[in-house]
Formats: C-alpha cells, sequence, structure tokens
C-alpha cells in the first residue's frame, strides 16, 4: 500500500504493528516455557515464565494506549481503521493468552511431582503442539497480512478442541482408577482448558486479521469439536 | 448512523429522488464531470466526497441548474428529479431553484433584516396570501432550521449582524422558506467553528426527515457523520457510490481507499 501523506502516520502504523508483533513473540515465548516448565517439572523455567508476564502485560498497555492516541489524533478511516481495530482486539488476544500461559506455570509449580505426573502430562504437551503451531502461524499471518493463512488457523482450531475432548475423558479415566491422582489430574484439567483457550485466541486473532485484510467476516462454519460440555 | 440497517432497508424500497445518467459537464473545451451516473435517494443525506478540482461542486450544481449562470459551461446527459428531467426546455430555472435550494460554503445572508431574508423567497414566489401567512412562513422556516430560540425577539434586526453560524442557519432557513424538495449544501461548515458546525449538522439530520440532502464537504468525518450514503469523486469521475459505512470502513475501489486514509499523493 503506498504511503500516507503525512508519514508520522506510517510510523506510527508501523510501530503499532511491531509491538504486537513483539506481543505476539512474547505470548508464545510464555506459552511454550510454561508447558515445558510442567512437562520437564523445571521449577526455575514456571519462575521465570510468571514473572516474565509483566512485561506482556506493560507491552500490552504501550499498545493500547498507542491505538488510543492513533484514533484520538488520526480519525483512521478504512484501511487503516481496520488495522487499528484489528490491532486492539489482538493485542488484547495476546495479553489474554500469556495470563493462561502464566496459570500453566503457576499449576506446574503446584503440580505434586510424586506420582509420576510426567506421563499424565504428555497428552498436555502434545495439544500444546498444536495450539502453540496455531499461535504461530496466526502471528505469521498477522505479519504477512495473509487472510489465507489466518482462514486455515480458523480451520484448525477444531483439532485442538477435538483433542482437548480425548484428554478431558482421559484424566477422568485416571481420577477414577486412582483417587490419588486427583488434585495432579485437576491442575492438569485447567492447564488443558487454559491451552484449549489459548488455540481459541488464535482462531479470534485470526478471524480480526481477515477482517483487517479484506474488510470481511470470516464465515463462522468450522464445527465445534469441544465437546467436554457434553461428556457424562 | 446507528440506525443504518432500517434506513438501508427504507431506502431500497423506494425510488430515487434524483437521477443523473450520463452527465457530462464542459467549461470551455474542458471536461470537468465525465459520464456521471448517480441515483440519490429521497429524504436521506448523500455526501460527496473528493480532492479539490474533483468535480464535487462542479456536479452538485448541476442539480439546480446553477452552471446556467456560467456562459462557458455546457451540460450534456440527463438529470431527472422525481423523473422529470430538470434540462428540459419547459423547465423555469427559477422555479427548479425553490424546488431546489441551495446553501453555500460561505454564509450570504441578504442585507436585510432577519425577518426579510426568510420572507423574501416566498414573497417572489407568492407563497403567502397575506402577512399573517408570511409570519407563519418565517417563523416556521426558523424554527425548522433551530434558530428561532435565538433570534424571535430581533427578527428586525440585519442578518448579516448575526455570528457565522447563526447567519449559516438562517441561510438554511431561507432555502426551507420556499418548501424545496431538495437541499444542497456546498461545504455548509467549511467557515465555521466546531460548536456551530455541530450545530449545523444536528439541524442537516433533523431535515432529512422532510428533505432530500446533498451535501459537498471537505471534511471525510463529516460525511462520515452526516450522510447516509456517500459518493467518491476524482477527476471528474465518480469513482464509487455506496452506503457510508462500507465507503468508510471497507471502500472497494483503491482511489477511494487511497483518498479516505489521506494517501493521495
Amino acid at each position: 500500500m503506498s504511503e500516507h501523506t503525512v508519514s508520522a502516520y506510517d510510523e506510527e502504523l508501523t510501530e503499532m504493528a511491531g509491538k504486537v508483533a513483539e506481543m505476539g513473540g512474547l505470548a508464545e515465548k510464555a506459552f511454550a516455557d510454561a508447558v515445558s516448565a510442567l512437562v520437564s517439572r523445571d521449577l526455575e523455567l514456571a519462575k521465570t515464565t510468571i514473572a516474565q508476564d509483566e512485561r506482556l502485560d506493560t507491552l500490552h498497555q504501550e499498545v493500547e494506549a498507542k491505538l488510543i492516541e492513533m484514533i484520538a489524533r488520526r480519525q483512521p478511516m478504512g484501511q487503516d481503521l481496520r488495522e487499528i481495530t484489528a490491532a486492539t482486539r489482538i493485542a488484547n488476544d495476546l495479553e489474554r493468552v500469556g495470563d493462561l500461559a502464566k496459570n500453566v506455570a503457576k499449576r506446574a509449580i503446584a503440580i505434586d511431582n510424586s506420582l509420576g505426573s510426567k506421563k499424565l502430562a504428555i497428552g498436555v504437551e502434545h495439544m500444546t503442539e498444536l495450539a502453540l503451531n496455531q499461535l504461530k502461524q496466526v502471528l505469521d499471518a498477522y505479519t504477512r497480512k495473509d487472510p489465507e493463512a489466518a482462514k486455515r488457523v480458523q480451520e484448525a482450531d477444531a483439532e485442538v478442541d477435538a483433542i482437548y475432548t480425548s484428554l478431558f475423558r482421559e484424566l477422568l479415566t485416571y481420577m477414577m482408577e486412582d483417587p490419588r491422582v486427583i488434585t495432579q489430574c485437576v491442575h492438569l484439567l485447567f492447564c488443558a482448558k487454559n491451552i484449549e483457550r489459548i488455540g481459541d485466541h488464535a482462531t479470534n486473532i485470526a478471524e480480526n486479521v481477515f477482517y483487517m485484510v479484506t474488510g470481511d467476516r470470516l464465515p463462522e462454519e468450522r464445527t465445534k469439536l469441544d465437546e467436554t460440555t457434553s461428556v457424562s | 448512523m446507528n440506525e443504518m440497517p432500517n434506513i438501508e432497508q427504507a431506502i431500497k424500497m423506494t425510488d430515487s429522488k434524483i437521477s443523473a445518467n450520463k452527465v457530462q459537464v464542459y467549461y470551455g473545451d474542458n471536461q470537468a464531470i465525465k459520464d456521471v451516473d448517480i441515483e440519490i435517494q429521497p429524504r436521506s443525506v448523500t455526501a460527496f466526497i473528493g480532492p479539490s478540482g474533483c468535480g464535487k461542486s462542479t456536479f452538485l450544481r448541476t442539480i439546480n441548474r446553477m452552471n446556467d449562470t456560467i456562459d462557458i459551461c455546457r451540460v450534456e446527459g440527463s438529470i431527472k428529479i422525481d423523473g422529470e428531467d430538470i434540462y428540459d426546455p419547459k423547465v423555469d430555472p427559477v422555479q427548479l431553484r425553490a424546488k431546489v435550494g441551495m446553501v453555500f460554503q460561505k454564509p450570504n445572508p441578504f442585507p436585510k433584516s432577519i425577518y426579510d431574508n426568510i420572507a423574501y423567497g416566498p414573497r417572489i414566489h407568492g407563497l403567502a396570501k397575506n402577512k399573517s401567512e408570511l409570519d407563519d412562513i418565517v417563523s416556521s422556516s426558523l424554527q425548522k432550521a433551530g434558530l428561532w430560540e435565538e433570534v424571535k425577539n430581533r427578527l428586525d434586526e440585519p442578518g448579516t449582524g448575526m455570528s457565522g453560524g447563526q447567519q449559516q442557519r438562517l441561510c438554511i432557513a431561507r432555502a426551507i422558506a420556499v418548501s424545496p424538495e431538495v437541499i444542497l449544501m456546498d461545504e455548509p461548515c467549511s467557515a465555521l467553528d466546531p460548536i456551530a458546525t455541530a450545530k449545523v449538522e444536528e439541524l442537516i439530520d433533523e431535515l432529512r426527515e422532510n428533505y432530500t440532502i446533498v451535501i459537498v464537504t471537505h471534511s471525510m468525518q463529516q460525511a462520515a457523520r452526516v450522510s447516509q450514503r456517500t459518493a467518491f469523486f476524482h477527476l471528474g469521475i465518480l469513482v464509487e457510490e455506496g452506503p457510508t459505512q462500507d465507503i468508510f470502513t471497507n471502500p472497494k475501489d483503491k482511489r477511494t481507499q487511497d483518498y479516505i486514509t489521506g494517501r493521495f499523493g
């Protein structure tokens, strides 16, 4: 796209997109580290991950202030308006991803190690790979302004939901077999839920990227595979 | 703007008030307007936007044949109001301009009293049978223009003694006084401060219940605020026309996109 007559406007838009991308990088790392801390029982990593979330929050506040300032000063229209609106929403999603990752890291510390939780955590690890990939893909789509890539992310969310449902059943079975693992399993269940929600945030971001680039809404035809609400 | 979907629906069900077909305007050898087709909906506000010299004002002035007053100006194509060709030789331009009123960039009240500014048009068009009917037209026009409370005790004072914003609303009241169906506004707020502008915009919003309004504006924010439909002109061509919210959030043409986002080099 050609440049604005007022060049400072271009710089602001670039700076804004850069900060959102930076938030994306931090959220991605927090998520990967939190699960890695959970699976490999790395308490130090869990603690640093928790501490790092502050950086993401600060950045979120900066992005938000910048976006409000741009709306006030530039009165954005058309493509610019969509980019600024999308950035606002994406920044919110990424901040939430950071919070969810932080929660996983806290649970990594809380989970009692004595009962071989590593075996149980493997399912979570697999789910993480998928969700993390979703997050990576969607952040790429944002940077490249690629609506097709965004669409693929939206479609792939069903897979994360499906794994979550099967993990839910698996953890229920463990708890029924051995009540001593209930505490662990409940923690893991919450971790799994957090990861599933990170997947949802990736989907939200995908929808915003699609809208930002095309001006149209992504059709909401994907099938919901999170069936845990009907598991009895 | 909040009730857009309903308005949009309502508009679709009615016929257009003004219908322009293949309109060309020349100033001597220069073509200022090329092949403009547009349907303007009744009882709504249509904004014309575009860079200086794009032809938006020229096109606006074809709607009440103001261009007739310019010798070298020539208009081709057809412009119909309620299905009637306004360039038909049988049409009296003076009668046409009573039906299609106009408000200009700079408020231009007559050097007369506030009362006479409003009464002038109804008098020459013979719209009032007696003094009391004329009084009624004056007061109701000023009321419709939201000016009555401010001026009712000083109708004898000169219109030129009012503030700029009041003068502009006086000009709108003057246009209303001859019971027009269409009101054309050529940058009506560019000489006004933000508060006076807001009052005129509020007035425009009220007037669209009864009139078809076409406004030329350099302020895109103003177009976004007051209009239901927006038309973007560039180099004498009507590039894109559509519901205002679409033009400002998701324009289809790159030229529109570049203009509204401030990218025109």
